[in-house]
């Protein structure tokens, strides 16, 4: 898939995401909208998955720690055919599979998640299994920055490193807002890069929601030999909604009917702007 | 009236499970330094691919365990159950539970095996909290036969599944044709007075005492029920309806545990029988050994017959 493809990829879960999320009056709007880019670009170029291989043992997997931003990721699994899309509309609905964090429920899921600090230990897990089998599989795991307070990731990295798993990649949605206020005045998280090396990881840095740099940075995987990998996505919160972008009020707000239609209006123009600068 | 003395149910646990595991390498053992306290170091010798060491992180233990499991690792996640079902309760509940990863949880030094080092080292809560999450089973093995057939029978479980163990040598309780199914309570002392319905490492006592008060001309009935989830309410509603009382016998507070599932159960089936729950009670647990704080709180021979005949109202001169 060309780069434009993936833009134009952004920009369709960006809509259908705000859509669920006003339709079923709730969500975690700026941490769905922040982390959609990493997300597309893991599904649309980087994971060895498909809804047809998705029992083979050899899959790779991807755990979303941060379950709260689950609503992106239901957009993307509808575009990759593990259910159909319209689905969605039952979102938070009475008897839906589709709740507000993710389950195995819903096709396409591969842990129940939503309590942080818990996907790290999964995925830790599941890439010692590879190791063990002689599978080559990799291991994906989303957290969000906010996330990182909890101990309990620091004891899964501690193990990452020790089981030497080169197989497993750690990406934080370094979007630096959690839902008091900056990550850094509720309870500091720098220096972060520092902290992810000494804890034995080969960090990278890299634009969170650059379809391109992201592309390029998962394409040098496994970044070192015996060595965990942690991409530190830099991240903006509401990205691509000029007026939720880095507003903490955003963080499970639901757009009303006039912030809806401004949403919508920009990711229209932005599209157009695309497909525009292809033509010329 | 005193038993043939076995080996802790721990050390029989640790060799069933390298027996199982030599022939299947998906047998997977986690430790938080704990293979010790686990009687898992010739496990570790001998399968040093099939155990994985995580340092001393319960939480850990269990997201990891959670995540081998749903490749199809058989995982036996040990580690003594005061830190694994408080500090790992949300692992537990999530990870294991709320996902179906069907790892088996393994409670070793549990309730008050620990005795003197104190509250920190006890689960007295472990049954309360377990029971009211969904999808885990509870069993708790009353001796060494026991043991072995829980940890034979979990190897092919497919669901989550707390096995809680103790650290003493447990008398035998069990003739070598009994049989074990996970969720059939074992009638260890058949009686028509009254009944006690004993877990873990207080049916012994119970089937003492049931022996002290056949001398006293009273017919106890014990049942061992090891499996606290799902639970044999056939067994209890039979002993309620062919016994004239009902004692619950447990290593737990007696808040939430085997008593308290117990008493839900009578009432809920019209049965109103003479009851009484033993088990610690809602204090600062009393500094001793497992037997001194048994003693202390009646989980003794001496003390079940003594709660038998008070609750039978009969008078028994010594």
């Amino acid at each position: 898939m060309d780069l434009t493809e993936l833009q134009l990829k952004s920009i369709e879960y960006r809509k259908k995401t705000l859509e669920i999320i006003k339709h079923s009056g709730a969500g975690h709007t700026a941490g769905s909208l922040s982390c959609l880019d990493i997300l597309n670009v893991l599904y649309n170029h980087v994971l060895r998955l498909s809804p047809e291989t998705f029992n083979s043992p050899d899959r790779d997997r991807y755990i979303q720690s941060k379950g709260h931003s689950v609503e992106a990721l239901y957009v993307v699994l509808a575009d990759q055919g593990f259910f159909p899309s319209a689905e969605l509309s039952t979102l938070n609905r009475y008897r839906s599979h589709f709740i507000g964090h993710p389950t195995r429920k819903v096709p396409g899921i591969e842990q129940n998640t939503g309590a942080l600090g818990h996907g790290l230990s999964l995925a830790v897990g599941t890439a010692i299994a590879g190791k063990k089998d002689g599978r080559a599989y990799r291991v994906f795991t989303l957290l969000g920055d906010g996330e990182l307070a909890e101990g309990s990731s620091w004891e899964a990295s501690m193990t990452a490193a020790h089981y030497k798993l080169d197989n497993l990649v750690v990406i934080i949605d370094r979007n630096t807002l959690q839902i008091t206020g900056r990550t850094e005045e509720v309870n500091g998280l720098e220096p972060l890069d520092d902290k992810f090396r000494a804890f034995g990881y080969a960090v990278r840095h890299v634009d969170g929601n650059d379809l391109s740099a992201l592309q390029t940075v998962f394409d040098q995987l496994p970044f070192e030999t015996g060595k965990p990998n942690l991409v530190l996505a830099h991240t903006v919160k509401g990205k691509g909604i000029s007026f939720m972008e880095d507003v903490r009020a955003w963080h499970h707000k639901v757009p009303n009917d006039d912030e809806f239609a401004l949403a919508m209006q920009e990711l229209d123009q932005a599209r157009a702007r695309l497909l525009e600068g292809t033509t010329l | 009236m005193t038993l043939e003395l076995g080996k802790p149910n721990q050390d029989v646990f640790a060799k069933t499970l390298l027996e199982l595991a030599q022939q299947d390498k998906d047998i997977l053992v986690m430790t938080s330094d704990s293979r010790g306290s686990g009687k898992l170091v010739p496990f570790g010798e001998a399968l040093p691919d099939q155990l994985i060491e995580v340092g001393i992180a319960e939480q850990n233990l269990i997201g990891i365990s959670a995540g081998l499991a749903s490749t199809g690792k058989k995982v036996f996640a040990v580690s003594p159950a005061c830190f694994l079902t408080a500090r790992a309760l949300e692992q537990i509940k999530n990870d294991v539970a709320y996902s179906d990863n069907p790892v088996r949880i393994v409670g070793i030094s549990a309730g008050v095996s620990y005795g003197a080092l104190g509250s920190t080292h006890h689960s007295l809560h472990d049954f309360a909290a377990l029971r009211a999450i969904n999808n885990i089973d509870i069993i708790v093995p009353a001796d060494n036969f026991e043991t072995r057939e829980a940890v034979k029978a979990l190897i092919c479980h497919p669901h989550p599944v707390y096995l809680r163990l103790g650290k003493k040598a447990m008398p035998l309780l069990h003739p070598p044709e009994t049989r074990f199914e996970i969720g059939k309570a074992i009638t260890v002392r058949e009686g028509y007075d009254i009944t006690f319905i004993a877990i873990g490492e207080t049916v012994a006592p119970a089937a003492i005492a049931a022996d002290l008060l056949q001398t006293q001309g009273i017919s106890a009935r014990v049942i061992s029920m090891h499996t606290l989830r799902p639970f044999d309410t056939d067994a209890l509603l039979d002993a309620a309806r062919a016994t004239h009382g009902i004692i619950t016998v447990e290593e737990h507070s007696v808040h939430g545990g085997l008593g308290e599932c117990c008493a839900a159960i009578l009432m809920q089936n019209q049965l109103a029988v003479p009851f009484k729950i033993v088990g610690i009670p809602d204090e600062y647990t009393i500094t001793g050994s497992q037997v001194e704080i048994f003693n202390h709180y009646g989980i003794s021979a001496e003390g079940l017959a003594a709660t038998a005949r008070q609750l039978l109202q009969i008078e028994v001169r010594s």
